[in-house]
């Protein structure tokens, strides 16, 4: 039995947007099957009562002072923008509304 | 299809929840020094990790955890003892890293309430959840008819909003609010304002959008023990507007109810022209947000003792202070409810620190002050006029030297920048006349011309005399001091009352 | 000897004393690369007026009697993954093409402070996922040992380039082995700091629990002199450290293992590794033992499973660093006709900018975190991550470094295994662990394989913060055998 079946991978292209072609989907379908049966081996090692580790190191409370740095000039913000309007990036068409 | 409101509260009882987002009044952003603002030119207060530049990283304000916690502390929360960031991820061309810096299962407060008054009766909101998240940047549409989001050629985008840190208050569900359902919706905002202003934690300006209110709204049938299906209306941006949204809602609900069909689990949008709201979102497949904790960031962990001295520092909540000034100034629970409405507590209160009796105060505001912010369209606090000048003014009352007539014109002076209390008085000439031979030589002026009125009372119609004193006052352009002329008129025509 | 040829360290000390410019130092570098680059290709990105100012400048700050440090003036690579304000950084990937950033990173910063000299732009996989270099969106890099090998990856090029003498230093990234593979597998030395001992900021990111800037060096002193110049807490990095470390340049000078306990990774041997790997590295055991220092066998059963966690970790945490390439901001946008959407532009985007195996974590990450089987994979995956720094921790109460091969065979063939993403991960085997526990660990040049005449590195693993044990031993192997064979190992590289 497959770990993930062709219109799964089409999900997860669609919410990763990627644009795939049918024959990509197909040979992604195949490559992660056999990637999602190899990584299941995780489920092996017994850890009910590990806690989760996010971070090596045990370090907590990270903060700055809230104090203003210098920003970059707008010119700087927009110098790697694909298209520019009004001092703001200009982006296509936005579909629905979110949070 | 929508059902009138008191029909459709007659078949079915509202479950409310509120989500309210609240900007931090930081001086620089969440995870970056960039400033926050309000207004500046596009993309001026931006850097690589706010505009999320390939390599940049996040560094938590300290000031924004401190504030989150004040307002959890002030809502009666528990603050977490340990806590996460998390990546909320969805791509949306307004949120830069494509994610936001959120909290998930590991909110920073926790578990508590917030008592509203709606109707008299104090309604207790049960507070689920405080967490600290990030604000996203700010789309304008083009082209198109509408400027709106549908049917616009393109957008463009200006991140000097993202990064801004934003607070998220989520109330438990509030079942049993029936008919005031609205208001009590409408209170719950209107307290939270309140206490986020006592805390000096955020400007909450609705309509700049540093406060913000999403509504849920379910509907049961009446006598039923589950909740339905519930909505999610956002866009909700006045005090008013979240009393129309539910209301409209709750119509609009019972409508499709009545009739057999189905609510859907769905975001919908206000509309502050219409009052109604319109369905947000169509996508067929739910949000999957894949949350994790932020590898950027390293987990928050309150000293105890700190969060202890936080609690101990936080200042009069304001339903406490209504309570006291309530006392104070020995008001009825109507002008109370009046001052609240026109944001008059600190006014006034300022106003009886500088020395007016609470009464006088009260009745300046609410009254000649309310009058004028309301004819220039203007808050109260916004008049160009301060407690110490209206306290002056009262003052001047209090002592003879003007009548309420030539208050007014001071008033009036100040409004129109024409100085303090004191140099409009001198300017305008305004102070009661005192000098008894001035006022005698106006008397003798006034029974001279009306004659016949002077011989009216000479003959025992005092009553007559009224007629005179407001000549006297006409004469000398409201200046003199009515009760004064009314006696030397009376003495000069040799008759007692 | 010719310039190239020198110590970073030997380099640096001539210029100081005025001996040599640092621009003559640049010049005779760049000179390497017009030499070998067509062979080799190690560099994305090459600017020789720009690398000769900045040696200029580095010479009359020195002229000036700025106080720099022990490297002032010696030429660096930068992998092409750290922000550099003056040159284009691309992270190997088409979608940051052309892509100048308008800030520096902090090891960037740190390192022009110092008085470094940029010599370029390294290449790379495709935002550092891959142990070959041939994910490269540009092209690939090649072995100095033998042109039709990989330099190993995913620091491919900084690898390359220093083995092939075009640079003295390098600067790479180590999420899974990054630095120490294509080290072991060109001869040199290359180090995975201690997680946040060096600062990410500006590093762009693969994955962030992981991701740890270190160098490339020709010897061990080098390296250490490279690490200290670019480490040190940093605001700017939540992850950073902010305690004090011990000097790995003193540890780097000071090659001594007498009394050292030294555990053998019982894990890290037998099926699956080439002979000749497990030949030198067993010679590197006895040679350690004959230094003086104990040697004892380590059971750390769950390393075996390091692997697979970490191809849950990194393409989770992945997915979500790379979702900020969406054609909005910078870097390439695809299919805007006025037309489509900014959802389908950014679909179109992606597809077309990033290469397959970028694609494959992104698809896999998006997987592992979505709900129903975050449990099952990220979640599992993070807790397999604790119990294996706490079978670090329990043999670092036995011995006080581990020691394993850094990688299971020697460079192979281009194209040998692009087709079977799972061998290429195995290349990895070794390395990983040390990333999921966050704890420092090196790679040193322990001979050749008899197989195949391809180098072998010796990975040595230390605690948390005690990245001088690393350098002290490292350097201690590097002392013996290069009196062993009258010199460092690359001295047996064919010439290019």
């Amino acid at each position: 039995m497959s770990a993930i079946t062709r219109d799964e991978v089409a999900h997860l292209a669609r919410l990763s947007r990627l644009a795939l072609t049918d024959d990509e989907l197909d040979h992604y379908a195949t490559q992660l099957d056999a990637i999602i049966e190899s990584v299941a081996k995780v489920a092996e090692v017994a850890a009910e009562d590990v806690p989760p580790s996010s971070h090596a190191l045990p370090l907590t409370n990270v903060f700055r002072a809230d104090e203003v740095r210098q920003s970059l000039t707008p010119e700087q913000a927009l110098s790697g923008a694909p298209a520019v309007e009004d001092d703001r990036f200009r982006v296509p068409r936005i579909l629905g509304e979110e949070a | 299809m929508t059902m009138v409101y008191d029909e459709a509260l007659d078949r079915f009882e509202p479950v409310l929840g509120l989500e309210t987002h609240v900007e931090l009044g930081t001086k620089s952003k969440m995870f970056c020094g960039c400033k926050t603002a309000f207004g500046a030119p596009a993309n001026t207060q931006v850097c690589p990790t706010c505009l999320a530049l390939p390599g940049s990283l996040p560094v938590a304000n300290a000031m924004a955890i401190e504030s989150t916690i004040r307002i959890g502390l002030a809502l009666n929360c528990s603050i977490a003892e340990w806590c996460r960031f998390a990546r909320k991820n969805y791509f949306y061309p307004d949120m830069p890293k494509n994610y936001q810096i959120s909290q998930y299962d590991e909110p920073l407060c926790f578990d508590g309430y917030v008592d509203v008054e709606v109707g008299g009766e104090t309604v207790r909101i049960e507070i689920e959840r405080v967490h600290l998240e990030e604000d996203t940047g700010k789309s304008t549409h083009m082209g198109g008819a509408t400027g709106r989001i549908h049917g616009a050629d393109y957008s463009i985008v200006d991140y000097n909003r993202a990064g801004i840190p934003l607070v998220e208050i989520v109330t438990k569900p509030i079942p049993g609010t029936d008919r005031l359902a609205p208001e009590v919706a409408k209170a719950y905002v209107t307290e939270l304002r309140e206490i986020m202003r006592s805390l000096g934690v955020s400007d909450v300006r609705m309509e700049e959008g540093s406060l913000r209110c999403d509504v849920n709204v379910s509907l049961m049938p009446r006598g039923a023990s589950e909740w339905g299906t519930r909505t999610e209306t956002k866009n909700v941006n006045s005090l008013r507007s979240v009393e129309r949204a539910v209301r409209s809602e709750i119509e609009r609900q019972a409508g499709i109810l009545a009739e057999g069909g189905k609510i859907f689990q769905e975001t919908r949008h206000f509309h502050e022209d219409t009052g109604t709201t319109t369905s947000g979102r169509s996508k067929e497949e739910a949000q999957d947000y894949r949350y994790f904790p932020e590898p950027d960031l390293v987990p928050i962990e309150p000293d105890p003792v700190w969060v202890a001295e936080l609690k101990a520092a936080l200042p009069e909540l304001p339903s406490v202070r209504r309570k006291r000034l309530q006392a104070e100034w020995g008001v009825s629970d109507l002008d109370m409810q009046a001052m609240h409405n026109a944001d008059a507590f600190d006014l006034v209160e300022a106003t009886v620190a500088a020395g007016a009796p609470a009464a006088d105060a009260r009745k300046w505001w609410m009254g000649e002050l309310a009058r004028r912010a309301n004819e220039s369209g203007v808050a109260l606090a916004e008049l160009p006029i301060t407690p110490a000048q209206i306290a002056r003014v009262t003052e001047l009352v209090a002592s003879g030297a003007l009548n309420d007539k030539l208050a007014r014109e001071v008033l009036e002076g100040v409004l129109a920048g024409e100085g303090t209390p004191d140099e409009v008085v001198e300017a305008r000439g305004l102070k009661i006349v005192n000098d008894e031979g001035e006022l005698s030589a106006i008397i003798d002026q006034v029974l001279a011309a009306n004659a016949d009125a002077a011989e009216k009372v000479r003959s025992g119609k005092i009553a007559a005399a009224g007629a005179l004193v407001g000549g006297v006052m006409k004469a000398s352009r409201g200046k003199a001091d009515a009760a004064r002329a009314r006696e030397l008129i009376l003495e000069k025509l040799g008759v007692s009352e | 000897m010719s310039l190239i040829r020198k110590t970073a360290a030997e380099l640096g000390a001539m210029i100081a004393a005025g001996d040599v410019s640092a621009a003559e130092v640049a010049e005779a570098h760049l000179d390497r690369m017009a030499e070998v680059e067509p062979k080799v290709q190690a560099f994305l990105h090459v600017d020789r007026e720009t690398t000769l100012e900045q040696a200029r400048a580095v010479d009359a700050r020195l002229r000036a009697g700025e106080k720099l440090g022990p490297l002032a003036g010696v030429p660096v690579a930068h992998k092409d993954i750290f922000a550099t304000r003056d040159m284009p950084t691309t992270a190997g990937s088409k979608i940051l093409e052309g892509w100048r950033p308008p800030y520096d990173a902090t090891v960037t910063a740190r390192l022009r402070e110092a008085g470094l000299v940029i010599l370029g732009k390294t290449n790379l996989d495709e935002f550092a996922m891959g142990s070959s270099t041939e994910n490269s969106a540009y092209h690939p890099t090649r072995n100095p040992w033998d042109l039709d090998r990989i330099p190993g990856g995913s620091s491919g090029g900084s690898s390359a380039a220093v083995a092939a003498y075009e640079a003295p230093l390098s600067t790479g990234t180590d999420t899974g082995g990054s630095i120490r593979q294509p080290a072991a597998v060109t001869g040199i030395v290359g180090m995975k700091p201690t997680y946040g001992g060096s600062s990410r900021y500006g590093l762009i990111a693969f994955a962030s629990s992981l991701d740890t800037p270190g160098p490339f060096a020709r010897n061990v002193l080098d390296a250490a002199l490279l690490q200290e110049a670019f480490s040190g807490h940093d605001p700017m990095d939540s992850t950073s450290v902010d305690a004090p470390v011990p000097s790995v340049v003193e540890a780097a000078r000071n090659p001594d293992v007498s009394g050292m306990r030294i555990g053998v990774v019982k894990e890290f041997a037998g099926e699956g590794y080439q002979p000749g790997v497990l030949a030198r590295y067993h010679e590197a055991v006895k040679l350690l033992e004959s230094l003086g220092a104990t040697v004892v066998e380590v059971s750390c059963p769950s390393f075996t499973t390091a692997l697979p966690a970490y191809y849950l970790i990194a393409p989770s945490e992945c997915s979500s660093n790379l979702a900020r390439f969406d054609a909005m901001r910078y870097g390439l946008r695809v299919g805007d006709d006025g037309t489509r959407s900014a959802e389908e532009v950014m679909a179109l985007t992606r597809a077309a900018g990033f290469g397959p195996e970028v694609k494959r974590r992104i698809m896999l990450g998006t997987y592992a975190l979505s709900s129903g089987y975050y449990d099952a994979y990220y979640g599992q995956a993070q807790k397999v991550r604790t119990v294996i720094s706490r079978e670090f921790q329990a043999a670092y109460e036995q011995v006080d470094v581990l020691v394993s091969p850094t990688t299971p065979t020697t460079a192979f063939r281009l194209g040998e295994r692009t087709d079977d993403p799972m061998a290429m991960y195995l290349a990895d085997l070794c390395t990983i662990p040390s990333n999921l526990a966050g704890n420092a660990a090196i790679s040193v040049p322990c001979g050749l394989a008899d197989e195949d005449n391809l180098p072998v590195g010796l990975q040595i693993m230390a605690p948390v913060l005690a990245d001088d044990r690393c350098y002290r031993v490292g350097a201690a192997v590097e002392k013996a055998l290069e009196s062993r064979w009258g010199g460092p190992l690359l001295k047996e590289a064919p010439s290019l």
